[in-house]
């Protein structure tokens, strides 16, 4: 059915058409929304049966859904930003013991400084935790992603995070077709577990593993995240065929068949940055995009057949790895080894900054001029990091960043007065 | 694309008046996408949201920089916000005040702009009114589409009956169709239309 709705309620009442069975969550912002909806919907009797449990925490979110999850149970929870974060110890022993939970990160900075707002640095910073990590371009693909998602996960008995920018798609309010139940159940058969936690058959989860098979676990779970780059794509035709529209898959190329120039990126800023690409092909500009929808596994090859025959790619990333620069444009130097592809790194919308249409324009003028060098870091105010940089040679005692970079921009109550 | 920008401040239903007049927009078979600035999410601190109407998918994200129109809300926003902040030359404004546009010492802006798209509406005092309390999203948005014509006052109406139930919702669509009938006929879309049959 069309509806015209916020897209966590619309990811709310998808995740209920899926039938979970145990539902935990911790509140926190962006993603509140969702599990707000999930909980109407158990307390209504119209989603059962299911167990909404409310947790303290997201550690115990996740602890709580591995339980579920080992017994059967078809388990989802959500969460963002430092609650990600919090339950880091537990998402690798979700991934580690092969079960299927289905999570929806709602993409928010991480502190400190603390920001509400969207980035992608919270689900960056789970890359490796052996979870498959899907992300979505507008709220009809975080309905559809959400279906996909359980199927993915119980094919390959692995986690999966559905990754959707907070508050820009979480809270944005648009034009969505909701699947029919029937439909769903359809496409997404019961949950048949590969392991079970069964007292009539009583059996342990979770065994210590020394030097003699440790190496050969790990590889065997790499080797089944890598399958889901074929499981994915199967899932994506699947779900085509029976709902008539595209979405998901592992990547999604946008007028660069033939483009000189391709931009990379993920998330909902490919909507900007395809109504830009639009703007400048009308101007005779050869460029296009690349949406990265699966972003692990990492589908190398089909990103080095979409980019290789580009003069130059301008990576958008939302996500700073310190130390280093752009966290996507080290995967995709990876996937273009050995071509003579320019790959530039741009880290665009930190901490919620809009990335707006005039800043991709110029971002991909200097890209295209060669003006690019190094790692961009787009609408960087660098006179409020010069002034820092000052005070900071001035006096030793020169206080916190945050403080005295919010002073300078007129932020009132910022520290002492 | 049309683009609204609602200035207001927290509790007094910015976010939902740009929902609702998304979902108005829906229900002419429009695209439409609303979506708040998320800043404090504190009562009573400057608040704004977006609403975009095109026929044909939405895809940008950016938050909306020249707008089409803007609706104020709160009027005592107006010495403290750049509330007119890249309102386009054509762009229609609507604010909830019982004065005009010269008494708000708004004269100037007067000047660059058609000033048969410049509007006041006593939207509190309307709101008190028909709903008993200050809530005067409904009737922004009522007069909003009378002046505009983005969207018929109907299908604001029906907005508002599918978000809210009862009386409630009778009483809020009854604001709205009261600060429709307060624009002056020589406005927006009335007076555009006057202009083509003449």
């Amino acid at each position: 059915m069309l509806e015209q709705i916020e897209g966590s309620q619309a990811v709310a009442r998808t995740v209920a058409m899926c039938r979970p069975e145990v539902i935990c969550a911790y509140p926190i912002s962006p993603q509140t929304h969702i599990v707000e909806g999930l909980s109407r919907l158990v307390k209504a009797g119209e989603l059962r049966p299911c167990e909404f449990v409310n947790v303290e925490s997201e550690y115990a979110a996740m602890s709580v859904a591995i339980g579920a999850s080992a017994t059967g149970a078809r388990s989802y929870t959500a969460t963002a930003s430092q609650g990600l974060l919090y339950m880091a110890e537990a998402l690798y022993n979700a991934s580690g013991l092969g079960l299927p939970i289905v999570m929806t990160v709602a993409n928010r900075a991480l502190g400190a400084p603390i920001n509400i707002w969207n980035d992608h640095s919270d689900s960056m910073s789970q890359r490796d935790s052996g979870w498959i990590q899907l992300y979505v371009e507008s709220n009809q693909e975080a309905v559809d992603v959400h279906l996909q998602a359980f199927r993915i996960a119980e094919t390959l008995s692995l986690p999966v995070m559905v990754c959707m920018d907070g508050f820009i798609l979480t809270h944005a309010v648009e034009r969505v077709e909701l699947p029919e139940p029937e439909q769903v159940d359809a496409f997404l058969p019961p949950y048949e577990p590969r392991q079970l936690l069964d007292p009539a058959e009583p059996m342990t989860i979770g065994a210590m593993v020394g030097p003699e098979a440790y190496t050969e676990v790990r590889y065997l779970a790499h080797y089944k995240q890598m399958q889901a780059l074929d499981v994915i794509p199967e899932v994506a035709a699947a779900f085509e065929q029976r709902f008539g529209r595209s979405s998901g898959g592992l990547l999604r190329s946008y007028r660069s068949d033939d483009a000189e120039t391709i931009v990379v990126a993920l998330g909902s800023v490919l909507g900007t940055i395809e109504d830009v690409i639009d703007e400048l092909r009308d101007q005779g500009v050869s460029i296009g995009a690349l949406g990265i929808r699966t972003f692990r596994p990492w589908p190398s090859e089909e990103v080095r057949s979409a980019l290789e025959h580009a003069k130059r790619v301008i990576v958008v990333e939302k996500a700073l790895s310190i130390g280093i620069g752009g966290i996507v444009s080290q995967n995709v130097h990876g996937a273009l080894e050995g071509t003579a592809v320019t790959i530039h790194t741009a880290i665009a919308g930190l901490g919620g900054r809009p990335i707006t249409k005039s800043s991709l324009r110029r971002l991909f003028a200097d890209g295209i001029a060669g003006e690019l060098t190094g790692t961009t870091f787009v609408d960087l105010d660098h006179s409020l990091v010069d002034g820092e940089s000052e005070r900071m040679m001035q006096t030793r005692r020169s206080g916190p960043h945050a403080e005295n970079m919010l002073r300078d921009v007129g932020i009132v109550g910022a520290g002492p007065v | 694309m049309f683009e609204t920008r609602i200035h207001g401040r927290g509790g007094q239903g910015v976010v939902t008046s740009a929902e609702l007049l998304s979902v108005a927009a829906f229900r002419e078979d429009r695209h439409a996408q609303a979506f708040p600035s998320f800043g404090s999410e504190r009562t009573g601190a400057p608040v704004i949201s977006f609403c975009r109407i095109d026929d044909r998918t939405i895809r940008t994200r950016e938050p909306i920089s020249l707008p089409d129109a803007v609706i104020i809300v709160d009027p005592t926003l107006l010495h403290h916000v750049d509330v007119f902040s890249g309102l386009r030359a054509d762009g229609y404004v609507l604010i909830n005040s019982t004065r005009s546009f010269a008494e708000l010492q708004l004269g100037e802006l007067c000047d660059g702009f058609r000033p048969e798209r410049l509007c006041t509406i006593p939207a509190t005092e309307l709101a008190r009114e028909h709903l008993g309390r200050p809530l005067p999203n409904a009737a922004m948005l009522g007069a909003f589409a009378q002046l505009t014509g983005v969207v018929t006052v109907e299908s604001v109406a029906a907005a508002i009956r599918q978000r809210f139930s009862g009386e409630v919702a009778e009483a809020n669509v009854r604001a709205a169709q009261a600060a429709a009938g307060l624009v002056p006929p020589s406005s927006g879309k009335a007076a555009q239309e006057e202009a083509i049959n003449a």
